[in-house]
């Protein structure tokens, strides 16, 4: 079994899906939460992209520069390195989530700093470096407002890009009057939940943290190959703020956000905000190369197991994802589980096919994540990069280990599928017995029986009333 | 032109009546059509659910099975799709001439037939329901639709939410089933609100889950899968 680690309690491994899904399911506030949120989010990017002539060319573009730098991953890799390096920054490699953290902590102690800035990031998610500096005595502090929302909530993410979405407005107001001031400035005791008073709260409590803290860390949407530039694309301004007030800047990106070129970067503009956000413009789009006017600047690249998500001929294209959430929006089975019934920081179908393949298919929850999945393809026809997400999961789950009774089961229909004799005997059996089949079906199959009826099964198959009747022509 | 049905394991199981409506409907446009006694299953429920060796054993099965046929016609969207996506992946040498000559029912009335009137009469509020096999699989398009469209006596009745997945999803239904019935609880809702007598769609296996809903419920609501609509000529109970 693999051993990475993707920023998730243990706890949350010791169930599979299905039994999260269905504590979650029965949670009506949270399906309001997730419905209002998806829909809203899933509306504005389909009319965004609808307005493109030439989307799918778009799509076609960013699909093959991904594929073209993964093909050369090494290549462009040290090409970064270089350029970064040449530029005043350092660059670290880390192998694993225990590496880069111990690598970042051990920079942010060099500092003499005992707290850090955060930009959004999903890579220092994925290695749940908060807890590891916390372990240090250095205090993380996010400082995106679902992120902060998460945060001072002691809770955990539950989507890629709006990390709180399963939090009404109610809910935020509670966590901030109750936990922001034991972080810092508190929140005002008249606060209401009208989300500008909620988004001022929260301008006040970091603006403090902005100007006091001498240390940021932050991930990478892009990194280029050719100037050693990374881009982080946020829409609050707090990653602006990250990026250039603090002293030393620590970002930590996985290896598979290198591009080329900025021309290529061009083709990522276009589609990362109209499929993320449903923007057509993202609104603060940070570009740096190296360490600028005297700030110190560290560059940690993480594999933590994407290294073997490459070696996979059809798992690799996961690789291609530029983390937009337009899959998780689309979802119907994120829509009414939540994201934290995939146990990892990463949900939904692109979870789904991410987690199981960086983490292996050791637990029964990351066996569970590939049937996460109706198979509806809505995921596909909406991903910016277009990742076959329905292919990656059948193909997981020809990998993972079946339970003992479906595996008799299939055997026995495979048996039956393998000779048309047998399956029209076993159906006239089953035309015989049909007045005995009862409404509620005993064992695993209750679980179709308890909410639906089973058909009625015909007195005889298509097969023999086309040999008694000729087709139908006697 | 030598035309097979593929009836599919669910239809000849347990919807043989759509069976019968596919030969009935396809004889009166003219198309003699041939049943190859030895077909069975296409194999996606073993290739779903993680069985791949038995669903490429199926495949080389149907490939064949329906070696030398011009046409072979699929009252299914997913089994149509499962064919048409999957078996260029599972067994793309054996498989690769019978492919392309696999067509979903409407895709043959319309795309090779040039039919989109197929002189059905039938005088009910239907609604439909487009598959996400259908949909996003085939891309079968508002061909099912303008094929009902041109059906004598019928009031067409959009869906809301149409394009949402109903929760079948093959063992899906009984390894996730309370996301499942979540899924399937909008979809009644939707078809209520319709206000539609049957709820209609090009594949069984979708309808038996939204059905087995339907009548769990006593909504009264019927499922009549696209080719027994598009078979009806006279006024009969749904």
């Amino acid at each position: 079994m693999s051993r990475t680690f993707l920023g998730m309690p243990a706890r949350a491994l010791e169930q599979s899906f299905p039994s999260n899904a269905a504590k979650a399911v029965r949670d009506s506030q949270l399906r309001f939460n997730l419905r209002k949120a998806t829909h809203t989010i899933r509306d504005k990017r389909a009319s965004v992209v609808g307005e493109l002539p030439d989307w799918e060319e778009l799509r076609q573009a960013g699909k093959a520069i991904k594929d073209h730098t993964l093909r050369n991953l090494d290549r462009y890799l040290i090409q970064l390195e270089e350029a970064v390096t040449a530029a005043g920054g350092r660059v670290h490699w880390a192998r694993d989530a225990d590496e880069a953290n111990r690598i970042v902590a051990g920079l942010v102690k060099a500092t003499g700093e005992t707290e850090v800035v955060k930009v959004k990031s999903m890579a220092t998610q994925e290695i749940g470096l908060n807890d590891a500096l916390a372990a240090e005595g250095v205090t993380a502090y996010e400082t995106d407002l679902a992120e902060l929302i998460v945060q001072l909530g002691d809770d955990w993410p539950s989507h890629i890009l709006v990390p709180a979405i399963h939090r009404s407005r109610a809910e935020i107001r509670e966590i901030f009057l109750e936990r922001m001031g034991e972080w810092g400035r508190a929140a005002p005791e008249d606060l209401t939940d009208d989300p500008r008073a909620l988004a001022e709260a929260a301008r006040l409590h970091l603006r403090e943290r902005f100007l006091s803290t001498k240390v940021a860390i932050s991930g990478a949407n892009f990194m280029i190959a050719e100037s050693g530039t990374l881009v982080v694309l946020e829409s609050e301004g707090n990653g602006r703020m990250c990026l250039t007030l603090p002293r030393t800047l620590i970002s930590v990106v996985g290896i598979e956000k290198v591009l080329p070129t900025w021309r290529d970067l061009e083709v990522f503009l276009q589609l990362l905000p109209r499929s993320s956000t449903g923007e057509r413009m993202n609104p603060y789009t940070s570009t740096w190369t190296g360490a600028t006017e005297g700030q110190d600047f560290h560059l940690v690249l993480l594999d933590n197991g994407r290294t073997d998500v490459l070696a996979d001929e059809v798992g690799r294209q996961a690789l291609r994802c530029i983390r937009c959430s337009a899959c998780l929006n689309v979802c119907p089975v994120y829509e009414r589980a939540g994201g934290h019934a995939y146990g990892s920081v990463y949900p939904g179908p692109i979870g789904a096919i991410l987690t199981p393949q960086l983490r292996g298919l050791g637990s029964e929850l990351d066996r569970s994540l590939p049937y996460a999945s109706s198979l509806c393809g809505a995921c596909y026809e909406v991903c910016p990069v277009a990742i076959d997400i329905p292919q990656v999961l059948v193909d997981l789950r020809a990998k993972a280990r079946h339970p003992r009774a479906e595996r008799l089961g299939m055997a026995a229909a495979g048996w039956i599928f393998n000779r048309p004799g047998r399956l029209a005997r076993a159906q006239r059996a089953g035309g015989r017995l049909r007045r005995f089949v009862p409404k509620r079906l005993p064992g695993p199959m209750s679980a179709w029986t308890d909410t639906r009826d089973i058909p009625d099964i015909p007195r005889e198959s298509f097969r023999d009333w086309w040999d008694r009747t000729g087709g139908g022509s006697r | 032109m030598r035309v097979a049905l593929f009836i599919t394991c669910v239809n000849d199981t347990l919807f043989p009546g759509t069976g019968k409506a596919t030969v009935t409907l396809l004889r009166r446009l003219g198309v003699d059509v041939a049943f190859p006694r030895a077909q069975t299953c296409c194999g996606q429920m073993h290739v779903n659910t993680g069985y791949r060796e038995e669903g490429v054993r199926l495949a080389r099965h149907f490939a064949d099975v329906f070696a030398g046929y011009d046409a072979v016609v699929v009252p299914s969207g997913s089994c149509g799709a499962m064919v048409r996506e999957q078996y260029p992946r599972l067994a793309p040498a054996a498989t690769g001439e019978v492919v392309p000559k696999v067509y979903e029912l409407s895709e043959f009335l319309i795309d090779v037939l040039g039919v989109t009137d197929v002189g059905a009469y039938f005088p009910h509020r239907v609604t439909y329901h487009p598959t996400c096999h259908s949909l996003r699989g085939l891309h079968l398009g508002d061909r099912p639709l303008r094929l009902l469209r041109n059906v004598r006596g019928l009031e067409l009745v959009p869906l809301p939410g149409a394009e949402e997945c109903c929760g079948f999803g093959g063992t899906f239904a009984v390894k996730n089933p309370d996301i499942s019935a979540a899924m399937c609880a909008d979809k009644v809702g939707n078809v209520m609100s319709t206000g539609a007598e049957v709820l209609c769609a090009a594949d069984n296996s979708c309808l038996m889950h939204i059905g087995g809903t339907l009548t769990r419920q006593k909504t009264g609501v019927k499922i009549m899968h696209l080719a027994e609509i598009l078979a009806a000529t006279e006024v009969a109970e749904p």
